[in-house]
């Protein structure tokens, strides 16, 4: 018999449709993977069967849990399921936990509020999970608050919080989505082992076919409100029927087609460069401590190459990039645009500047949200200073800038958030290239998007590339897209980079530690 | 703790000090001749000679603000001009009304405006949500001289349940907190329907936070989570309009102590600039300075207490 049977759910908000008759079921232990693109209904179907919907949500359909009717249980018996038998963990490990509140506390009010044990006893029982999830007292006092802990081990408190009752079934929506690629497999790793011992069933609701792969039994994939394939792990992946499933898993292993060869000389020259940040002073009158985010690190693009650059959060990527850019001062070293100087007498060089652009991670974030996109899109055109085109020739400039990323001129008047995900990444590419800069600069710029559309970007940018001939630096710490789309790969870690070559030598036969753990802890959907 | 408790406590005398300069030089220098400007046009050379060596201008600049820094760390706040009383025996009798009166106020506004702010949030966009903001509107809108007399009409001159002003001093204190409870509820009204605003809006915010979530999430029900996890985290924004409250309170509320005759801080300061007196003036000004700066300095404290993540470094 299955612990949970869910049987055509429909779930609207206000006048919203978000789920159109969703059908899964989990035996007890095992392990769904629920796999769908964002909007497609899956965390709305996990918190179904929590009854945890937003106000104005309306249900209907059939949700059994153990036996329990969930759709018509009152409000005091779910408060009585959720957390005691039904365990859930979040996305965001930033902000799922109370910052005012101790770690250990936290745990133990799980325990306090189901059952009746006292206030030493629950302690007890905190400080037993946070253990088995790998933070032992005496290495993480559970007296600290959560501002106190790195994205990982949070994210093992949101676990220890959700499962010190041993409830009988696990919810993880996104639990690895916010981490680096090696906390990942941590976690994911102690995930696995907790089901294991503890028999407990798991609905780990992911937008990576990867992760799903070495983690589940059996996948259910979502689009558009409704589960349109289910099976095991094999059968979906291997032969998936829908026509959605297939386009899903393409996606996920979509190289886009790339002419090679067409380098030039050296464009962009990083020598011996140091960036050093001044730490808060420990003591009143104490000298300041200073932290080197980039150690002696130095490199070279060649004109039309493609660089990743990848690394944990903290590895000095983006303060590299910022660096690069010169949006920050350099503390020793320099950086050489086609022989310029990127950073003169302390202040980034404005001639430079000009043949550089930055795509950002967040696309909404980046754009002035109260500016018509035309005007966004033309604002790097001030770099050019008398030279600016004007009028009738600054509009050709937007229009063909938008063309070139396969968004209609006509829509240069309307507004940032009239615009979807995808489009807005269009957008910004749009703004970088309006320019015809020499070098593109990529953070993370792929990484917050769906599969389907981070394969259009992926191939735009490789047609963009191929057509306009100018280098890119992708920094990533997605070693998919890194191997998709860069002819060269730099990997750093603490600051310095530990290893460089061409992508796939330096991924197939890592030879730094460092570099191994990295390629052996990214999930990989064998294609 | 200790460290942070330190650095405020330097940041505040440096405050004090600083503050204490800029009042010096403002009153005794950019003006002119301080006694002139207290004598008027018409005074003879003597009179004037005389003001000059009481007021100790014939010192030079840093020994005078020095002597006066000195003066107040002993409490010598100098003689009153028109009293002919120290002034401060003068600040200390008014502080005997004003400081009582002002936590009277924030007292009777906390209590008022932190239970309908919560329930309003509780209850976003209902009934009680929708009539208690409708109220604060109003406690916003109104004048509070307005809405004293209102109460003068009501309580004093109907009812006869409080004296419609005066203050017959400490000797009864029930006599006194009768005298002073009309005033703090005009002074409370407009400072509750603040206060309320900001808690509701600033728990409504946090009850969208993934924690609350995530408290669902462990069984808690709204009401656990609301009470246990938003509260204390929308504690900030509040505590910080009670900290801006209270320092008005102390000096601003004149026109309260006007309608209802009360000898408070608010009324010496406006006699002093009235007859003139720049030694009361001065000393008002700067003991409403140490309030402020001393309230701000509690604050902050009060951040650290609600925040852990405020206690590790000042700034």
């Amino acid at each position: 018999m299955s612990l949970v049977t869910v049987e055509g759910v429909t779930l609207s908000i206000g006048d919203t449709p978000v789920l159109n008759g969703v059908s899964l079921e989990i035996a007890p232990g095992e392990v769904l993977g629920l796999v769908g693109e964002s909007g497609s209904g899956k965390s709305m179907t996990a918190l179904s069967v929590l009854k945890l919907l937003p106000v104005g949500a309306r249900v209907a359909g059939q949700i059994a849990f153990d036996g329990r009717d969930i759709i018509a249980a009152s409000e005091r018996e779910m408060v009585a399921l959720r957390g005691d038998e039904i365990g859930m963990i979040f996305q965001e490990p930033m902000t799922a936990l109370n910052p005012l509140m101790t770690i250990g506390d936290q745990v133990a009010e799980t325990a306090r509020i189901h059952t009746r044990v006292g206030r030493s006893e629950a302690r007890a029982l905190a400080k037993a999970m946070l253990e088995r999830v790998g933070l032992p007292h005496d290495r993480i006092a559970h007296t600290r608050y959560p501002h106190e802990l790195s994205g990982g081990q949070r994210q093992r408190v949101g676990i220890a919080m959700a499962v010190v009752l041993r409830p009988k079934l696990l919810i993880a929506d996104e639990p690895t989505t916010a981490l680096d690629v090696t906390t990942q497999a941590q976690i994911l790793d102690l995930l696995r082992g907790l089901v294991r011992d503890e028999g407990m069933a798991l609905m780990l609701i992911t937008h990576d076919l990867a992760v799903v792969a070495g983690m589940a039994d059996s996948i259910a994939v979502m689009d558009k409100g409704v589960v349109v394939e289910r099976g095991t792990v094999l059968e979906v992946l291997q032969a998936p029927r829908n026509a959605y499933t297939k386009k899903l898993i393409a996606a996920s292993t979509h190289v886009p087609v790339r002419q090679r060869g067409k380098q030039g000389g050296a464009l962009l020259e990083v020598e011996g460069l140091c960036k050093d940040y001044a730490l808060p002073r420990t003591s009143l009158f104490g000298p300041h401590e200073t932290m080197r985010a980039v150690d002696h690190v130095s490199f070279t693009i060649k004109a039309g190459e493609s660089v990743g650059l990848v690394g944990e959060s903290g590895s000095g990527k983006s303060t590299l990039a910022r660096a690069i850019l010169g949006l920050e001062t350099v503390t020793a070293g320099h950086v050489l645009l086609k022989g310029q100087a990127v950073h003169a007498a302390g202040r980034a060089a404005f001639a430079t500047l000009r043949d550089m652009q930055m795509v950002f991670q967040d696309p909404y974030g980046s754009f002035d949200p109260r500016q018509k996109v035309g005007r966004l899109v033309a604002e790097p055109l001030h770099l050019l200073g008398s030279g600016a085109p004007k009028g009738a020739a600054l509009e050709g400039r937007v229009d063909s800038a938008l063309k070139a990323v396969g968004i209609e001129p006509g829509m240069a008047d309307r507004y940032i958030h009239e615009f979807s995900g995808g489009q807005r990444q269009r957008i910004a590419i749009a703004r970088a290239l309006i320019i015809e800069p020499a070098l593109i600069v990529l953070d993370e710029a792929v990484s917050a998007i769906d599969v389907s559309v981070r394969a259009q970007i992926l191939d735009l940018l490789a047609d963009l590339g191929d057509r306009l001939g100018h280098a890119y630096l992708f920094i990533s710490h997605d070693l998919g897209v890194v191997r998709a789309i860069t002819d060269r790969v730099l990997v750093m870690a603490g600051g310095k980079i530990v290893e460089a070559g061409p992508t796939a030598d330096v991924l197939e036969r890592p030879a730094h530690a460092y570099t191994k753990t990295l390629v052996a802890a990214a999930p990989r959907l064998a294609g | 703790m200790t460290r942070f408790l330190l650095c405020r406590t330097i940041s505040l005398l440096a405050s004090l000090l600083v503050a204490s300069l800029v009042i010096f030089l403002v009153l005794e220098v950019l003006p002119g001749d301080p006694a002139r400007f207290m004598l008027g046009l018409n005074t003879s050379p003597e009179a004037l000679a005389a003001l000059r060596e009481q007021l100790g201008l014939t010192a030079p600049l840093p020994a005078r603000y020095l002597g006066w820094l000195a003066g107040m760390a002993v409490g010598d706040f100098g003689i009153s001009y028109t009293y002919r009383v120290p002034v401060a025996d003068l600040i200390v009798e008014r502080l005997w009304v004003s400081l009582p009166l002002a936590l009277y106020a924030l007292t009777l506004s906390t209590l008022i405006a932190i239970p309908v702010g919560v329930l309003a949030a509780a209850n976003r966009n209902g009934l009680i949500d929708f009539s208690a903001m409708g109220l604060t509107q109003i406690g916003i809108a109104l004048p509070n001289f307005w809405f004293a007399m209102l109460l003068v009409l009501a309580f004093a001159v109907n009812l006869r349940w409080f004296s419609s002003g005066g203050f017959p001093g400490w000797q009864d204190p029930g006599a006194a907190v009768r005298a002073l409870t009309l005033p703090a509820i005009a002074l409370a009204l407009p400072q509750a329907s603040i206060l309320a605003r900001v808690m509701r809006s600033s728990l409504i915010d946090t009850l969208d936070e993934d924690y609350v979530r995530t408290a669902r999430a462990k069984g808690l029900t709204r009401g656990q989570a609301l009470w246990r996890h938003a509260l204390r985290n929308a504690l900030i924004p509040v505590v910080t309009i009670m900290g801006l409250q209270f320092s008005f309170l102390l000096a601003g509320a004149i026109i309260i102590e006007n309608v209802f005759y009360l000898p408070g801080l608010g009324r010496l300061a406006f006699q002093a600039i009235s007859a003139r007196d720049l030694i009361v003036v001065r000393s008002v000004v700067m003991i409403l300075v140490f309030a402020v700066i001393t309230i701000t300095f509690l604050v902050d404290i009060a951040y650290a207490l609600i925040d852990p993540r405020l206690r590790r470094r000042a700034p």
